[in-house]
């Protein structure tokens, strides 16, 4: 299904200006606060009316000025989960679950109660009521009331953003689960790296009401210069691996990858299961020889693809390791001083210590980072 | 506590028909009252103002003047009155029907400023979740909008109610003070306190008024605690 959005809204002196197609599994709408995401996402659920332009999902056109089509937020489909879970308080948690369900003809109901309870874990809240739970619950059950109503595209504003670390840890598995394990195309906004390179297949980079850059995560996420400063250390290279096997001895998991073996902290997840990593550009180091003697348990071959210079006195190498493309941060002296040139064979060093649960997502089984 | 409750016809029927009344006139005004709070809580038209000052009229105007203006109205004269009078048998001088239209009149604003208030303090975010999963507006105000102002609908209705059994300008003057028909409980004890004798059968009233007014003051309390604990709003 693709959603496709060309739209112009003004409000205020602030303007939306974007256009962008996705098919994605799970759509990132990323950028700092004020980019417009916020906008756009409840442009797309029609709770905003645009000036001008067009909204499609699949096929279907939501909105066209230029056609007079306004189609109204009730009758979209299109689940919406906030971020702040806008339960209804005066209902259980069944009754908020339910709710959807009575507006859904019949014949286009595929969400089932049990499984949607089961996938979220929230079979032992059903008869509370929504001022009786916690942020974490609630936001799961925001979840669920949304999937009830067996929506053709669900939406997701900052679902995490109002959530502690151990909270956000709590429901991460569940959109993952619920990307992987439904066929609802998901929209997510979010200003965080680590939500977006864990859980989006594409990105929309938006910037003061504009798209930056839209494409597949891995290539959006080594563009370091389309992430907000502050959050440009946490950019780098993305690679989708399987669990090999666990070091028990020494407590590490060792990751497949086109690039080779990578030995991370000990994760969660069974042998065999895939986990999406995050290597940031500002851990990688880089040889011009293989290493020894070095502490640095991953050690990954490749060629230099791409120079670019970064911010300050700092340069972006893109290693291509077999396929796989492995972003490093360096100083500007580093790279004189080792005489890095395009096409050259280097090597990628990367601490094992410098995953956390931030890159690897699937939980570590042991906080490596204390 | 024998002569409380030995009461004669005609006190009955006061006491009957003030509870008659208020009943009537809370019950007719809710739909209205509910459009008006809506409209003024969330309308945005020319003439609002305007409309808000109408509103709040009878709460301002001396009652004998609103049960003038009830009169040249409604009357059997009035506009309004030969209209209803002519096409849906509707008549409301000198019956019980026209006590209750002035009472409502009367109470309409301290409804309308309750309701008003509760729609005002609805999060229209949680309006906008249920409209994205799939409920229309009417929807949207029966299963949520509704319940949410429970609490604010029962002050209002109650208020109404309170009103209706004290009021006693307006009703007397537009539909007079007949024994049986139009005699409320306030313009029984009037009437009682105008003839020589009549202490007893005043004293009488009041304190069953004061009973009336007592319970359904506690019963809307206990009615908006349960509500209120059932809603538990964050």
């Amino acid at each position: 299904m693709t959603l496709s959005v060309d739209i112009r809204h003004r409000f205020g002196d602030f303007a939306v200006e974007a256009r962008f197609e996705s098919a994605g599994r799970l759509t990132a709408l990323f950028g700092p606060s004020g980019s417009g995401k916020s906008t756009l996402i409840n442009l797309i659920a029609g709770l905003i009316r645009p000036d001008k332009g067009r909204i499609a999902v699949g096929g279907l056109v939501l909105v066209d000025t230029e056609a007079r089509i306004f189609v109204p937020t009730h009758k979209r489909r299109i689940g919406m989960v906030f971020q702040d879970a806008r339960l209804f308080p005066h209902m259980s948690v069944a009754g908020n679950l339910r709710y959807g369900r009575w507006f859904t003809p019949a014949s286009e109901r595929y969400a089932k109660m049990d499984a949607v309870v089961d996938l979220l874990g929230i079979g032992h809240l059903l008869d509370r009521r929504p001022a009786k739970l916690s942020g974490g619950e609630k936001q799961r059950v925001a979840i669920g009331r949304a999937l009830l109503a067996s929506p053709k595209l669900l939406l997701m504003d900052e679902p995490l953003a109002a959530l502690d670390e151990a909270r956000k840890a709590e429901i991460l598995p569940y959109i993952e689960r619920l990307r992987d394990e439904t066929k609802i195309p998901i929209v997510y906004v979010s200003h965080s790296i680590a939500e977006v390179a864990r859980l989006a297949s594409d990105v929309v980079v938006l910037s003061q009401g504009k798209v930056a850059a839209s494409g597949p995560t891995e290539a959006i996420m080594q563009r370091l210069d389309l992430l907000p400063a502050e959050e440009r250390g946490e950019g780098g290279a993305v690679l989708d691996t399987k669990v090999m096997r666990h070091d028990e001895a020494f407590g590490m998991t060792v990751l497949g990858s086109p690039a080779g073996e990578i030995r991370v902290p000990k994760l969660g997840a069974a042998a065999g299961a895939s986990v999406r990593i995050r290597i940031r550009a500002r851990d990688v180091m880089i040889a011009t020889e293989r290493p020894a003697g070095l502490s640095a348990l991953n050690i990954l071959a490749g060629t230099i693809t791409a120079v670019r210079p970064g911010i300050g006195p700092t340069v972006e190498i893109a290693i291509d390791c077999n396929g796989a493309i492995v972003l490093a941060r360096i100083t500007e002296q580093s790279k004189h001083t080792l005489r890095l040139a395009l096409g050259q064979q280097v090597f990628a060093v990367i601490k094992t210590v410098s995953f956390d649960r931030a890159t690897t997502g699937a939980g570590l089984a042991v906080e490596a980072d204390g | 506590m024998n002569w409380l409750l030995d009461l004669t016809p005609d006190e009955w029927n006061a006491v009957r028909l003030s509870i008659k009344v208020a009943t009537v006139a809370m019950i007719a005004s809710l739909p209205p009252g509910i459009l008006l709070a809506l409209l003024l809580a969330r309308g945005r038209f020319w003439g609002k103002t305007l409309l808000n000052g109408l509103v709040h009229l009878p709460l301002i105007l001396p009652p004998v003047v609103t049960g003038y203006l009830l009169l040249l109205t409604f009357g059997r004269r009035g506009p309004a009155g030969a209209f209803l009078a002519e096409h849906f048998g509707i008549v409301f001088s000198f019956r019980w029907t026209g006590a209750a239209l002035a009472c409502g009149v009367m109470g309409f604003p301290l409804m309308v400023r309750a309701i008003r208030l509760s729609i005002e303090a609805v999060d229209r975010r949680i309006e906008a979740a249920a409209g994205t999963l799939g409920a229309n507006p009417l929807w949207v105000f029966a299963t949520i909008t509704l319940p949410l102002i429970l609490p604010g609908l029962i002050a209002g209705a109650i208020l109404s109610f309170a009103k209706a059994m004290g009021e006693f300008g307006a009703t007397i003057t537009f539909v007079s003070n007949i024994p049986n028909e139009t005699q409320t409980l306030p313009s029984a004890i009037y009437t009682f306190t105008q003839v020589p004798g009549g202490d007893e059968g005043a004293l009488r009233l009041t304190l069953i008024s004061i009973v009336i007014s007592m319970v359904a003051l506690i019963a809307s309390e206990v009615l908006a605690r349960r509500v209120g604990r059932r809603m538990d709003i964050e």
